[in-house]
This record gives structure tokens, sequence and C-alpha cells, in this order.
């Protein structure tokens, strides 16, 4: 099966100072790949420079079309759905608002509002807690309300950055719960971006590790888990 | 920023101070009137470093040192009119008024970055006419009436007419304050100055007392504009509240950006632009309503809004820095 | 205390105006930083071309509706034209090309229009509008309008699409563009509303001021004090804020008079209008540059 995003040869830069070199990888459809590495690897640069937020070189083809230098507002426009480090809402808006600005680019009300009871299905606090503003939500619920504002746009494939980050462990388990319930049950691809590697290798199928904007190895991620020297030298752990 | 080439600079003043003596031998292209309006460029030339100092160099926006201006004009101009203090003696007084002047705004003005003292010094602009008309400085300030003042008068028997006087008058002030500019900028303190500009939370941790340069700056700067105010009290022979509102500040801020943010030498050619465009459109307007019968009133204010929107595009360094980064890119090859 | 009620009502005729001007500054400030030192010529540039539509012998409130449109235009075009390359421009730069553009307004409608003071009609009929001996029938009229004006304002921000991914854009330009929202658009049409909604202030207020190129600067600079009491970035804020100082600026100049003519002093009247409203701009600046809203982050509703 030919893979949804293709990303060969790229390069991102903050300034005049290169993150990534070179970088290549692929993503299947349908399934759920995870980039890992220390801090600094460019693992946060590799999502940005999908959604051309940094200054990128290099190709990157989303379901067979070439995205490379598109306008952010364009890629998501295509069904990629980039959940950012922090908590990715609105503080200022309500949670319905988050909600309903996920959904200004589709017109097709029906589907939105049936959407929205899906959404709601996965993260029931939400609904609860729909006319109070984001930032006033706990820290987990305002990860939950980030993935469901990305679950509104219908994505292909969802980029996730470190969603575990600063969350109770509880919380956590029960976020990746039901990360993995979207990925089977809505047909969403996933890429995570973690620090937290067990918890990622759990969740994945398949991993990339990166070192210094450079992917240092690849393999499925029953392997990597069960590797012990990768484990300790670029994991960690 | 380019500092002006030693030997030129030479040449250069000499060249100034022999203009008034090519007189006699050319009357028709050194007239009067033309070494007159050389003495409002050379005014300007001193209200616009006086900006620059401050938002050139020390990286503090004021939209308002027409304020300063006037402050130094009246300032003269009381003393003038009602103590008869002579010309000469205005300006170090008018000096110290509005050093004390600017030193208390840069009080408020500390607290204040970027926009929002752009803000505050873009009211006190607006406001200035008004606080020259309030009814109590009546006495003082004659009201919208203004004061009618005489021309400085040619001391010691000098064999020079009111203008070439003048002309002198002005520039010599020009020499020595644009020397002393030189030399301050030159020091540790004008280290200091422009270290606040460039890296405010460096040069505060490196203990540079900020807040004291930025408003000891301040002071300079509006003693500076208020010197070239004074000035032109004495030059005009009149001042009046109306003439010192928001445009006489946006015109400091072309010669500004014209002349180049944060360069002695754009000060001048600031200072000569804004003076040389202000009156070539006077003189277009007229030709365009008398000659062509047109119902347009062209003013320079279109010209200076233009040039301030493409300059900021075209060269963000001014005309004199836009000019040096060309000439040096053209000697590289 | 009949006039105390005179001077409070014109105070809040006057305070309507304020606040649309306070709330264009404020919407151009929430989504690009920004202070628009040119939106009172700006407006008063649309007020000349209201002007200019009732010459040529348009009916008033076609003229009002025509110029809001050809405000809002403009407002557009120059956004897209002159401000988006200064995005990351430094504050002085971006400070220059206002003032640039407020001369470049200033002398063009000089220019085009003469520097002659002109007269502007008023829409609102003597006969049935106004309440004898508290308010003008202008006066009432102009509040009647920018009410509407700011109601529908709010009404759009709140409950369209649109209003909702233009508060998106402002408060987080790079999330919006995360969820498919044109970013630089909603910039630009921003600036068509605030430039919109600034040609209503001028068309309202230059019966009571006279149409001429200079009109709006002591407009301009109490537009500033009202939306920084109403802490600049809060929209609502700023309109209350505007009628805030649209009555204290009468009261001020009521106890002025009224200290005149009980003691003889004179300290401070009609002609410290724009003294006073520097006053309130350093005031709030240094002392509480938050205003006296605040900017409220976090509220449950």
């Amino acid at each position: 099966m030919a893979a949804l995003l293709e990303v060969k040869g790229l390069k991102a830069f903050y300034g005049k100072t290169q993150v990534l070199y070179d970088l290549g990888f692929d993503i299947a459809e349908g399934g759920i790949t995870t980039l890992l590495g220390a801090n600094g690897a460019g693992k946060t640069t590799t999502l940005r420079a999908l959604c051309n937020m940094v200054r990128t070189e290099g190709t990157i083809r989303f379901a067979g079309e070439d995205i490379m230098g598109k306008a952010t507002e364009e890629i998501v426009r295509r069904r990629i759905a980039h959940v950012p480090e922090g908590r990715g809402t609105f503080t200022s808006l309500t949670v319905d608002e988050n909600l309903r600005i996920a959904a200004y680019t589709r017109n097709d009300k029906e589907a939105v509002a049936a959407e929205r009871e899906r959404v709601f299905s996965y993260f029931p606090r939400l609904k609860e807690r729909i006319t109070q503003q984001a930032g006033t939500l706990s820290g987990g619920e305002q990860q939950m309300l980030a993935i469901a504002r990305a679950l509104m746009l219908k994505p292909r494939l969802m980029l996730l950055d470190e969603p575990s980050f600063g969350l109770a462990p509880l919380i956590v388990v029960e976020i990746f719960r039901i990360l993995k319930r979207i990925n089977e049950e809505e047909k969403v691809s996933i890429l995570l971006v973690e620090q937290n590697a067990a918890l990622a290798l759990d969740l994945a199928d398949y991993a990339y590790v990166l070192e210094t904007g450079n992917v240092v190895m690849s393999d499925k991620a029953s392997v990597v888990k069960n590797d012990e020297t990768i484990r300790k030298s670029y994991l960690g752990y | 920023m380019p500092s002006f080439p030693k030997k030129w600079l030479w040449v250069v003043l000499a060249l100034a101070f022999a203009v008034p003596l090519l007189q006699p031998i050319l009357p028709e292209i050194v007239s009067n009137y033309r070494l007159f309006l050389v003495s409002t460029m050379i005014i300007a030339a001193i209200a616009v470093l006086g900006l620059n100092l401050l938002t050139g160099f020390n990286g503090q926006i004021s939209l308002g040192h027409g304020a300063f201006y006037a402050v130094g004009a009246y300032t003269a101009a009381v003393l003038m009119d009602k103590l008869n203090v002579p010309y000469y003696a205005t300006l170090p007084i008018a000096a110290v008024v509005c050093f004390v002047v600017g030193f208390l705004f840069g009080q408020p003005a500390l607290k204040l970055e970027g926009h929002y003292l752009a803000l505050a010094t873009f009211a006190l602009a607006l406001a200035v006419p008004q606080i020259l008309k309030y009814k109590w400085l009546e006495d003082l300030t004659g009201g919208v009436q203004g004061i009618v003042l005489s021309k400085p008068e040619v001391p010691f028997d000098i064999p020079l007419n009111e203008d070439q006087w003048l002309y002198y008058y002005c520039l010599i002030t020009m020499v020595v304050l644009f020397w002393a500019a030189n030399n301050m900028l030159n020091s540790r303190s004008g280290r200091a100055i422009m270290a606040i500009r460039d890296h405010y939370m460096a040069a505060d941790t490196m203990g540079i007392n900020t807040a004291r340069y930025k408003t000891v700056t301040f002071g300079i700067s509006a003693a500076y504009t208020g010197i070239a105010g004074a000035l032109s009290a004495s030059a005009i022979a009149f001042v009046a509240p109306d003439s010192f509102n928001i445009f006489l500040s946006i015109k400091f801020l072309i010669g500004l950006v014209v002349g180049g943010v944060g360069s002695l030498t754009g000060s001048v050619v600031g200072g000569i632009f804004y003076v040389l465009v202000d009156n070539s459109a006077q003189a277009i307007s007229t030709f365009i309503k008398n000659d062509l019968g047109l119902q347009f009133d062209l003013s320079a204010y279109t010209i200076f809004g233009l040039l301030l929107i493409i300059l900021m595009y075209l060269m963000p360094q001014g005309i004199v820095g836009g000019v040096y980064i060309l000439v040096r890119r053209f000697r590289r090859g | 205390m009949q006039q105390l009620l005179e001077q409070i009502a014109s105070g809040l005729a006057n305070g309507a105006i304020y606040a649309c001007v306070a709330l264009a500054l404020v919407m151009i400030y929430v989504s690009t930083d920004h202070l628009n030192f040119a939106q009172g010529e700006m407006a008063m540039f649309s007020t000349y071309i209201s002007w200019q539509l009732m010459n040529w012998g348009v009916d008033f409130w076609i003229a009002f509706v025509l110029t809001i449109a050809i405000s809002f235009v403009l407002g557009v075009v120059i956004e897209r034209a002159i401000l988006r390359p200064l995005h990351n421009a430094p504050v002085l730069s971006v400070v220059v090309v206002f003032i640039g553009l407020l001369a470049i307004c200033n002398s063009m409608a000089g220019a085009i229009w003469s520097y002659l003071i002109k007269e502007y009609p008023s829409p609102f009929p003597k006969a049935t509008f106004g309440i004898a001996g508290v308010i003008g029938p202008h006066q009432l009229g102009v509040v009647i309008v920018t009410l509407i004006v700011l109601t529908l304002l709010f009404l759009f921000f709140r409950y369209t699409p649109l209003g909702l991914a233009m508060r998106a854009a402002a408060q987080n330009p790079q999330m919006a563009r995360l969820v498919g929202v044109r970013v630089d658009w909603m910039l630009a049409l921003g600036w068509g509303l605030a430039a919109a909604v600034g040609s209503v202030a001028g068309m309202m207020v230059a019966h009571i001021v006279y149409l001429d190129p200079n009109m709006m600067s002591g407009i301009l600079l109490y537009a500033f004090a009202s939306a920084l009491i109403g802490g600049i970035g809060n929209p609502g804020g700023a309109v209350v804020g505007g009628f805030i100082v649209g009555v204290l600026e009468n009261l001020v100049a009521y106890a002025g008079n009224m200290i005149e003519k009980t003691t003889g002093i004179y300290i401070i009247g009609n002609g410290e209008k724009l003294t006073v409203a520097l006053i309130i701009v350093i005031f709030v600046l240094t002392v509480k540059p938050a205003g006296l809203f605040g900017r409220v982050v976090v509220k449950r509703v």
C-alpha cells in the first residue's frame, strides 16, 4: 500500500540555523507512527515543517500530492490536523466555539453535527463544559479539547505533539486509550511525537528515532521496544 | 552606521563658511532669501538631530518632538519679548528649560515601550497648540496671536547683513551641537545609550543604569530640539501656537527617516530635505493653481506621507544609510 | 440641574462617536498589536467621500451605506497593500508607516476638497427627534445609529462563523491557521471593518464639528483615551470607555464653567479638550495600563 505521507530530504531552518538535515520517512495509511528522540532532536520541528510553520526544503507528499511550500491553512484544508505542543486551544473562546472554529472550513452542516456528537462520545467531559472558556479547563481537559478540535476537521492524518506533556499519569493513560480508539474507529492515521518513549511505543505500530535532525533508525515499534541497545543509546530508558 | 569621512568634513565646513562671501560675486545664485532658506535647513537639521538622539540612538520613539521645539521657541520668544534678553543668551536658557521638560516627560516614558511611547508623544504633539493658548499663559505667550520679535542684530559692527549673520549664527550653533553630539556618542555614555537600544535586557544586567540613561537622553534630545526651536523663533521673528501642530512633529519624523535613523550625517540630510520639499511643494502647488488653473492644493505632506511609506520598504536605513550600503556593494563589485 | 443633564446627554453623544473610533482602534490592535495613528484621518477621508456623494445628489442614508462599503474596501486594500509586507517589521517602521498614512489622508483630503470648512447635514428631522431640553435631535440620532452599528458588530463577532474565525485569528494566529482559517484575510477584513466603523463615526460627528481635514484629530485622541480606559484589547471596554470619556469630557468642562462662574477663576474649559485627553492618555498608560476593565482572559460564562 502506498504511504499516506512521504517525506524526502526534509530540511528545516529557524532563521539561519538548520535544525533538520535530510530527513526522510513514510507514514502508512491507517497506522500510528511515532517520532522518538531526545530533546532538540527535531521532533517538534518535523511536525511544524509538515505544516509549513518553519522555513522548509525538501519534498513532502500527502496522499500523492506535493504539499511542500503550501500555506499552513491550505495544508490543513487537505485534512491534516496538527495538535501543537502545550495546550492547543483558543483559551479565550468557549469549548463550543473551539469546536465550531475547527469546523470552519467545512460546509456539510449535518456531517459536522454528527461529528460533534461522536467527538463528545470520546470526550464526554467536554460536553459538560461546553459553555466554559477553554482557559478555565484543567490541563487534561484542554488537551482533550485540542484533540477534539483536531477531530472536527475530519482529518486523514493527525499530528500530535507531546500529548502527555505536563499531565498526570492517569490522564495520560486515558488520553492514549482514546487515541487508540480514534485511530481504529475513525480510520485516522496518527503521527505521534513523544518524549515518553515507552508510552509511545506501546501505542504505535512503527517508530523513527531522530538524533540532531537525522533519522538514525526506524523499525516496527515492537522491535524498537525490545531492542535494548537502541533504548539505552537513544531513548534513555 | 557610517560616519562622515574626516577630510571631507573639513572641506564641506569650509565651503559652508565661505558661501556668504560669494554673495558679491554671484548675487543671483547666493541671494539673501537662499541664505535664509539654508539657515532654516540648519535649524531643521538640529531639530532632527535632537529626535535622532532619542529615537535613532536610544530607541525611544517620539512623535511629539514638535512639543519641545515649541517649548524652546516660546522660551526664547518670551525671554526676548518680556525680559529683553539678547537673542544669543536665549539658546542656553531654552536648552536648560527643554532639558528639564524632556527629562520630566522621560519619567513616565520609562514605563512605555514602542507603540505606547509613540501614542503618548503623539498625544503630546496634538495637544501642544492648545496648551500654548491656555488662558493663564496668555499674558506670556500672547495667546492665538503669538509674539512678534525682531531678527537677530549683527554684533560688533561686523560688515554682514541680517541674513548673512543669521546664517553664521545658525551654522556655528549647528557645528558646536553636532561636535558635542559626536563626542557624546563616541564616549562610554554614548555606547551605553546605544546598548540600551540594541540589547535592552543585556544593558540592564550589565549594570548600565538604563532608567537614568533613558531619561537623561530624553532631556538631551529635547534640549537639542528646543535649541532649534529657539533659533527658529529668532530666525522667523515670530511664534504662534498653530505652527506647532502635529505636522511639525511629522516633519521631524520625515527628516529622521529620510536622513537615517541613528546617523548624525543623516540628520543634516534629513533637515535639508524636508525644508526643500516643503518649499518646492508650495511652489508646485502655486503653479498648479495659477498656471494650470486646477483646483488642487498639493501639500508637501502628500509627498512626505508617500516617502515615509516607500522608504520603510526600500531604504529602512534612510537615504544616507542606503547610499552607504549601495556604495559598499559597488566597491565590492 | 437642567444644564448638567444636558451636558451628560451631549457627553453620551460624543461618547458614542469615541466608542466607534475606539472600537476601530481596538479591532486593529487585538489582531496586529498595532496602534493605528491614521484611524482618525481615514474616517475623515471617508466622511469627505460621503459629502461628495451627497454633493452629487445622493440621499443621505444611501450615501451613508455606500460610504461604509467604500471605506470597508479601502481598509482592506490598505492592509493588503501597505501593511501586509510589514508583518515582522520593527515598531518604528510600523509607526512611521501609520504616520505616513495619516499625512497622505490629510493632505489628499485638503488637495481634493480644499481646507475650507464645510457644513455637513444632519439626517435626523428636527420635529420628530430629540427630547426637548435634554438632548437635541442630532445627538439622539447619533447615539441610536452608533448603538445599532455596535450591536450589529457584536452579533457578527459573536454568532457568525466568520466573526468567530476573525476572533480566533486575532487571539492566536498560528493556531487559527491550524484549523484552516486564512489568517491574512482575517486581518484585512478586520481593517475593513475598522475603517467602516470609523467612517460611521466621521459621518455622525461631521454635523457637529463641521467638515474639515483636521476634524478628527481631537476625536482620535479621545478615542485612544477611551480605548485605554477600557483596557486596549477589550472591544467591550473600548465602547464603555468611549461613553465614560464622552461624559467625563463634558463634566470637566461643566465643572470648569461652574468654578469660573462662582469664583471668577478660569481653570479649564472647552479650549483644553485635547490637554484633558493627553492627561488621560498618559495617566492611564503609566498608572493603570490594563485599563479599568483589565484584560479579562479567563472568565466563566
